[in-house]
Parts: structure tokens; sequence; C-alpha cells
């Protein structure tokens, strides 16, 4: 009688056995929404003095006047380290044709020995020099820059690690330095350290990826500490880029992550529009079916038919 | 006018500006080079031609023309948003298949021309027959052709195998009908014996190639040292065309007057255009109206653009705009525009519409319901470009002999002198009474038996096995000759102008002394014959009733005669008159002179020799009525019931009288019977008496229509 039912414990295990009873052990995914905490502050309206309200553009070109702002951002709800800083852009436009064009990439790589930089017109010599990065992409370079404080201490802020890894070991080269940039009359943007290799200038390289749409964010550094709930986070920035002259915004934004990335609404959207438009026209057609029935196969719609029996 | 010496200056002619052509016949040196050797050729490109031509016959197309441009554009590297090279590659593709397929097409053209050259045929070079090549016949040889062969070019009569210089040919290729036609050679001809044929001298004088099959305005003269050195006139009825088949007559032999493409065959021909069915057509204006609306479209666009760029796009500092562009500035952003919105007319449209037109050829072509029973042969789709329009027809226009009907006529009743035959068994071959009477040799049978038997053109042969075989020039008349042999009066030989008949174990001679041939106007055919025995000269005639039974002598009952075509129409059967009267000899003379010169004339003789003819053929005895059936083709009732409940309307030309008309349209399911469907008669003689009654047929249908189902 053991014997038996040591038997019939040995057929119980077999993978044929479970199978066919349908125990065999499984993982099910419960799958949960994701939930990204965002919160985004538009600082350069407000960063302006007052005294220069009316006129921002010359605000923004005069270097005598100090470019420091102080902003309170509150936290809403407890986010998980690492919070990603990102600086949004609207209504400019990265993807313009003679911007993009404006760049060479085996400059990048190789540095002063590659001389055929005509693509980077007309950002390509200062005064007979070549000037290493060329184009008008890097000239344009983001020099904003944030620091975060909570509670009086500072947070600290990692801004290693914010461009593609592929960009850093591939596209921009180790031995290549910055020369003779933004050395000319009209400034565009930000400076470059010139004893750093180009491989090293994060910012650059996140600046360089230029984006498909006018209105962006590029990662500014990572926020390697947890932020509560009800905490208030005071941003001290230096308001240097010029968005102004064509009516740009500036932002800024502290946001979680999860597997599926950062908050996007465009799936959401998509549903919902899609869904109604097909209901509203099944609706449509269901009514139009019923009020003009036609038999399947009367040969009398056809239009050298239909003539006859109107005419 | 210089004849005999080789002179080449052609004379000017007073009344008419046009150039003539000169022939001299079986010249070996000097037409050689005046004129084209026969050499056919049907291709529309050489090796060295082909490329250029193509590109440009496909580039006259308004769809070809503006990828071609768009694909242009897209060279300039200011204002291309993509790498050329994706509209080039299609391009070039789509183009080097369009071009491959011509060649292929050509090639194939090329092939049938090459067999069509190299065939053999008999001429004759310094007197002796040679076997040549078809395009090494030259203008003013004597070609020799023997029965069932092709005819390689133009040529004009000189010599046949029967003794009066009559030959038949088949006109089929040429203008699609079956009945064969008689040709005779030229007075000036007649009687030349058939080796000096072989050396015979003259010249021609004949009009510019044309593509006119029914006129032919010529002049022969012959050299000395044959007799009659005056102009003979000759006709189209001189004349064998090129591609006409020669039938029911040994041998036959001709002048080449035309040769190559320049036959009546070759003029008409043209050059092969490529056609385009109603949706290629259809498709091109959609283009048309998509380009302009896509012209509008990006008129706007640019416009927006360089205003855009003038006011927002110069405050975008990090652009670096230059103030001042080069003048074509204002260009490059509509241009811009016009290649991004290239795509509202996509390349691949050609490619499908392509490659589905050669789908449905295919589709034609593998169909396995669609294979002759008896030849297996399946149907072939020779054009692959037209097939769509299959699909859109919406009318169908079809002849009825020959293509409703199978074209094989059988005897089936007959109304003889008021008494009617056949009608108990459907056929008149197997009435006893009818045999009776033969075998008693009932006068008004004998005769009405013997107009069937001899007034036609009919040629009888002695096949091996000594049974009799006919060679006809119709089917009716093969069907009425026959009948008459089943009858016992078999027509047996024809030896010159004798013709005998064996009825009932006797022979009988008659001499055709004149043959008046069918016209469609008259409807009617006769023949003079004289009795060897009696002497006696008889007009025969056959024709249809409205041609036959108004010229009936005064006083002859013809009610019995009109009773039996209306019942004959009734069940959709054929029908002749015949009828004869005696001419005495006088006459007879009288009237021969008369048919000789309008036989002659150079002007209007059609109308001439009718006009003669009508003095002649009145005051008939009318001997009978015959009825012949012509069956209709296996599923042509299924056939047009399915047709006509696609959508697709029907129409039948025939020249049938009304009523065998309506009852073959009832019995192949064209009309619907009463009460299903209506029948509506549109007919009159005048224009009046046609508006008014298709005004009568409105107003039925208008009736009809209104009133509830």
């Amino acid at each position: 009688m053991a014997d038996m039912n040591r038997e019939r414990h040995r057929t119980r295990e077999t993978a044929f056995y479970l199978f066919t009873q349908q125990s065999l052990p499984a993982c099910k995914p419960v799958l949960t929404p994701g939930w990204v905490v965002e919160i985004v502050d538009r600082y350069d309206t407000e960063c302006v003095p007052e005294a220069f309200r009316i006129d921002k553009i010359s605000y923004i070109q005069d270097d005598s006047i100090p470019k420091n702002c102080s902003r309170f951002m509150k936290v809403h709800k407890y986010m998980k380290a690492p919070i990603y800083i990102y600086y949004q852009l609207d209504n400019y436009y990265q993807n313009h044709r003679r911007y993009v064009k404006s760049r060479s990439d085996k400059q990048l790589l190789h540095g002063q020995k590659y001389h055929d930089t005509s693509s980077c017109q007309p950002v390509e010599l200062n005064s007979g020099q070549p000037i290493v990065p060329c184009g008008l992409i890097a000239w344009s370079l983001f020099n904003d820059s944030f620091t975060f404080i909570r509670e009086r201490a500072e947070l600290k802020v990692n801004r290693k690690n914010i461009a593609w890894k592929s960009d850093r070991d591939h596209k921009f080269g180790k031995n290549v330095h910055p020369f003779n940039f933004q050395n000319g009359t009209l400034i565009g943007g930000g400076k470059l350290n010139p004893k750093i290799p180009l491989s090293d200038q994060e910012d650059l390289i996140v600046w360089m990826r230029t984006s498909a749409l006018p209105s962006f964010r590029k990662l500014y550094g990572r926020i390697e500490e947890d932020l509560d709930a009800d905490d208030v986070i005071v941003v001290n920035l230096m308001n240097n880029y010029n968005t102004y002259s064509f009516g740009g915004k500036k932002k800024l934004v502290l946001s979680t992550s999860s597997w599926l990335g950062g908050k996007n609404d465009f799936l959401g959207h998509a549903c919902v529009i899609i869904g109604s438009s097909s209901l509203i026209l099944a609706i449509v057609f269901t009514l139009l079916h019923l009020k003009y029935r036609r038999p399947h196969g009367d040969t009398s719609y056809l239009p050298w038919n239909r003539k006859s029996l109107s005419g | 006018m210089s004849l005999g010496g080789k002179t080449e200056e052609l004379p000017l002619i007073a009344f008419e500006a046009e150039m003539k052509r000169y022939v001299y016949i079986n010249d070996n040196e000097s037409s050689h080079e005046l004129y084209c050797d026969n050499r056919i050729s049907n291709r529309k490109y050489t090796v060295l031609n082909f490329l250029p031509k193509n590109l440009w016959e496909q580039f006259s197309r308004f769809m070809n023309q503006y990828f071609l441009l768009i694909a242009c554009l897209q060279l300039w590297s200011l204002i291309t948003p993509v790498n050329p090279a994706s509209t080039w590659g299609p391009l070039i593709f789509i183009f080097a298949v369009s071009a491959s397929k011509e060649a292929w097409d050509d090639y194939n053209r090329y092939l049938s021309d090459k067999k069509a050259n190299e065939k053999l045929v008999w001429v004759v070079r310094q007197g002796i027959r040679k076997h040549i090549q078809a395009q090494d016949i030259h203008v003013g040889n004597i070609v020799w052709l023997r029965e069932n062969d092709e005819v390689p070019c133009d040529l004009v009569l000189i010599g046949t195998s029967d003794p009066q210089g009559l030959c038949s040919v088949e006109t089929s290729a040429l203008d699609g009908e079956t009945d064969l036609k008689t040709r005779v050679i030229p007075t000036a001809c007649m009687g030349i014996d058939f080796e000096l044929l072989h050396k015979i001298k003259g010249a021609i004088e004949c009009p510019k190639p044309d593509k006119d099959i029914r006129r032919f305005d010529a002049n022969l003269r012959l050299f000395p040292p044959f007799i009659d050195n005056d102009v003979c006139p000759l006709t189209i009825k001189n004349t064998i065309l090129q591609s006409c088949y020669l039938r029911n007559t040994e041998w036959a032999c001709g002048v080449a007057i035309y040769t190559g493409n320049e036959t009546k065959l070759g003029m008409s021909r043209g050059i092969p255009e490529p056609k385009l069915t109603a949706m290629d057509a259809m498709i091109d204006k959609l283009t048309g109206a998509i380009f302009v609306f896509q012209i509008v479209v990006v008129m706007v666009l640019g416009i927006a653009g360089n205003v855009w760029k003038d006011t927002e796009a110069r405050k975008q500092w990090y652009v670096l705009y230059p103030l001042e562009g080069p003048w074509y500035e204002l260009l490059v952003i509509p241009l811009r525009f016009e290649l991004l919105c290239s795509i509202m007319i996509p390349i691949s449209i050609k490619v499908s519409l392509d490659l589905v037109k050669s789908l449905y050829a295919k589709f034609i072509d593998w169909d396995s319901e669609m294979i002759d029973y008896e030849t297996g042969i399946p149907s072939h789709a020779t054009n692959t470009a037209i097939s769509e329009d299959l699909g859109q027809v919406e009318y169908i226009m079809t002849d009825k002999t020959g293509t409703l009907t199978e074209n094989r006529m059988i005897f089936r009743r007959c109304c003889i002198s008021g008494v009617f035959y056949g009608n108990e068994s459907g056929d008149a071959l197997k009435d006893t009474r009818l045999l009776n009477a033969v075998a008693g040799s009932s006068p008004d049978v004998v005769q009405f038996l013997t107009v069937m038997a001899i007034c036609n053109t009919v040629i009888p042969m002695k096949s091996k096995t000594g049974a009799i075989l006919y060679k006809a020039q119709s089917q009716d008349e093969d069907a009425l000759v026959n009948a008459a042999a089943q009858l016992h009066m078999a027509y047996v030989n024809k030896n010159a102008n004798i013709l005998e008949i064996r009825f009932n174990s006797s022979v009988i001679k008659y001499e055709v002394l004149e043959t008046l041939e069918f016209t469609s106007d008259r409807k009617r055919m006769s023949v003079v014959v004289k009795d060897c025995q009696s002497g006696k000269i008889v007009l025969l005639s056959k024709g249809a009733d409205e041609a036959i039974l108004p010229y009936a002598y005064a006083g002859q009952q013809t009610r019995t005669f009109i009773e039996a075509v209306e019942q004959y129409g009734q069940l959709g059967l054929r029908t002749l008159c015949l009828a004869w009267r005696e001419l005495t000899e006088d006459e007879y003379q009288e009237w021969s002179l008369m048919f000789k010169e309008a036989s002659s004339t150079l002007v209007d003789r059609e109308w001439r020799i009718a006009e003669v003819c009508q003095r002649l053929e009145h005051d008939f005895e009318v001997l009978g009525v015959t009825a012949i059936e012509d069956r209709l083709q296996d599923g042509v009732p299924e056939t047009i019931e399915t047709l006509r409940k696609a959508g697709i309307n029907f129409w039948m030309l025939t020249g049938d009288k009304q009523n065998t008309a309506i009852q073959i349209a009832l019995s192949c399911n064209f009309i619907s019977p009463e009460p299903k469907g209506q029948l509506l008669l549109i007919d009159g003689k005048t224009e009046d008496e046609v508006c008014r009654s298709l005004e009568r047929v409105l107003l039925t249908m208008r009736i009809t229509s209104s009133e509830p189902k």
C-alpha cells in the first residue's frame, strides 16, 4: 500500500502530469499602473526683475545686470530617488533645417586634425582660426544653472552620466578639447572649459542631441535622495539663456521615473479619441443603414441602371 | 506618255493632280530602285532608336512627366528633404519594366514579320518560275498562287485555272466577311495561253498606295505581241489583295502592284499606338486634378512659409539667418513643400496598375472554362494593357449569322406552287409527298428543283471516292445545292459554261449565258441559262421575298407564297423565293449587249449594271419558297441570359425579315416573351415614319413605367 502511494506520488510530480492537470507553477504578472510624480515650474517670466519687465531682451543681453533668481518648489507627494532634473524649453526649434545641419561630427571626434568643416557655416572660423566644436548647435549651448537647497542643506546633484553612453564613447573624442570657442563678438550660449575633453563635457553632449519637436526637455542632473511630501525646495538659478527674443519659455522640471519612462499622456489621449470617434461613426452608420435600406445584390443601384430609373 | 522606254519621268495629268504609279509587268530591271520590295515591317522600333523613342512615348503621359519633374527637383540639394536615390531608383525601375515589355512585344512582332517575310512563293523571273522568299517580290513581278495560298502582296489578276478567268478569294482577314468573293481577269488578258503568261509584258498605271479596299481605278496595256494594244480598265474586281486566301481555284497568277507596307492592308494598318483604357484616361484626369490641388497647397504653404520666415524666423537668433539671401531664396520654401507633397501622386500607382493589368490578362489566359472543346485552344489575351475595359462593357452589338448561329444552313421546308412540304415532320427531305412528286416528275417540282440546283455560283468537284463535293461561296448556296442533290436533282459537273444536272438517271445540260450576281441592293441573284436540248433561254432568279414577289407577273396568285413566308418567319427560318421566266432570243440578245456595255463602262459601273439587271428581272413566274434553318450555337441562350442579368444591353444586327429576327431573338433569350417582356417596334421607310414610330414607342414606355408594378 505504501509502495502504491509512493508510486502515485512520483507520477504526481512529473511535468506531463502537472501539465495535464494544469497545476504547473506559473507566474501571473499583475500590472499596476506606475505613478510618476512631476513638479514643473516656469521661471523665465518671474525671474526678470520688475524694472526690466517691459524690455526683457535688453535685460538678458546686458551682462552687467546680475541674473540670480530664487524659486520655491513644493513637493506634493513622496518622490523616490533618483529624481531627475530637467530644463524644458518651449518654442525652441532645434529641428530647424539650418540649425540641424550646422555641426561637424568628424570634428567632434577628431578635433582640429579634421579640416573640412564647411557644414558648420556660419560658425566655422573666428578670425581665421578654426572653432572646436564648430557649428550653431554647440554655439547656442544652454547655460542656465541650478542649485537645490532643502532646509538649509544643499541637495547633492549628480551631474555625471547624464548623456548617452554611446555618445560619450563614440561620438565625442577623448582627446579633443574646446578651442577658440565663444570667442567672437556674438556670444550664443555657454562657455566650455578648454581643459576638459569633449567626451566629459556632458552638458554639451546632451545639448547636441537635437530634439525633434519645438518643446523639449533635456536632462540636467539627478538628485540621489528621497524627497518627502510637503518639502519645500529652494532653487537658486542663473537666468542666463535668452529665450525672450522669439517668445520661448523656460521651465524647470523635477520628476521621478518608472520603467516606462516619465509622464506621458499621449497613449491615454489617443485611446480616448480613437475610441470615441469609432463609437460616433458606428452610431452614424447604423442610423444611415436603418434609414436607407439597400438589399444585397440589387443591380438597380448600378450607375448605368440608375440612370434609367430616374430618366 | 512614253511606254516601252525606261524613262522615269512621270507625265503631268491635267484634270487630277494625283501622282500615279507605273508598273512594268515582268520587267526585271526597272522596278528595283523605284519601289520598295515586299518586306513587311510591323515593328515600332529599331535597335538604335528604341531607347529614345520609347522614353519619348512614355514621357508623353502626364503622370510620367510629373514623376520626372519631381525626380529632377530632388537633385537640387538645397531643397531636397530626402536622398534623391529614393526617387530615382523606383523611377528607373518602372521605366525599365515598361520598356522591356514594349521591347518584348516588338521582338515578337519582328519574329512574326520574319516568318511572313521568309515564306516561299512562286514568282516568274526571266520566264521561269522560281521559288523565292516573300520579301523579295518586287513591283511588277508575276506571282503564281496555288489553291489555299495566302496572297503575299497586292496583285492584279492576269490568269486563273478557270477557263472564264474567275477565281474565288476569301477576304476575311481584310474585312471580316467569310463568304467568298469572285475576282475576274481583265478583258485584255482573256484567253491567253498558260505558257504565254510567263512571258507577258505590259504596263499598268495605277494610283498611289491608299487604304481603300473597295476602289481601284487603273488601266492596263499589254505590249506586242499581245493583241489589244489599247487601254483596258481595271477595277477592284480584277485585284487580289494581300492577306486574302485563294479558294476553290486550282491556280491563279497576278502582277504585283503594291508591295510591303504600301499594300492596302499595310496602309490601313498604321503604327500600333499604345492603347489607353477608359480607366487610364480617368486616372490621367484625376492625376491632373490632384496636381492642380497640390500646386494650390504648395503656393499657400509657400507664401505662409516665406512670411513666417521673414517675421518669426528672423527672431530665432540661434539660427543666424543671413540678412540677404540669393535671388532664388523665395522659391526654396515652396519647392521644398512641393517635394514634401509629392507623395500625393504616388509612383507606385503606375507599378500597381501595370502589374494588376498583366495579372488580369493572365487570368483570362488561365481560365479553364474558356477552352474551345473541339480544338483544345485556350483563350489568349494579346494586349495586356486594356484588360479592365472588359469589365466596363455596357453594350454588346452582335451580328446574327455566324456569331449567334452556327452558320451551318440546313434545308428544312419548302412551299412549291402552293403546296407546303415538310410541315409535319419538320424536314422537307423526309416528306413522302415531296419524294413522290420528285419520282413522278411533277413539272412544278422539277422546275423548282432546277432553280435550286443551278441558280448559284457553286462549282462541283469530284473527290477521290467518287462523291461530289460542292465548293460554294456561301453556306446558303451549299445547303440548297445539297438539298437538291438529295432530292435527286444533282448538279454534277461544270465544264467551261456547260452545267450538267443528273435527274433521276437522266442527264440534262445547260449553258450558262450570263450570271447576274447578288448585290445587297437588289437582294436577289439571277442566271440566264440556255437548255442545251431544247434551246430555250430562261432566266432563273433567287432572292428575298420583297425582291421577287412584287415583280411576279400580273395575275399570279402570290397570296400562298406570302403566307408561306410569314409562316416560315414565325418559325425563325430564313426564306428565299425562287422564280423563273422564259426569254426570247431577241430579247436576250438585246439585253446582253446592254449588259456588256454596262459591265465595261469606266464610270459608275455598279449603278449601271444594277439598272440593266432591273430591265430583265421582272414579270417572274414565282415557283416557290424555301426555308433554311440556321441553328443557334451551343450555349447562346444561357449566355445572353447571364449577360442581360449583369446589366449589359444587347443589340442584334441582322439582315433577316422582321418576323424571323423576332423569333430568333425570342429563342435566344434576348427578348422575354409576353407578359414578362413587351415588344416595341420602331420601323419605317422614311424619316417621318421612323420619327412617328419612335414617338409612339416612347409614349407606350411612359405609360407602362408609370403604371404601378
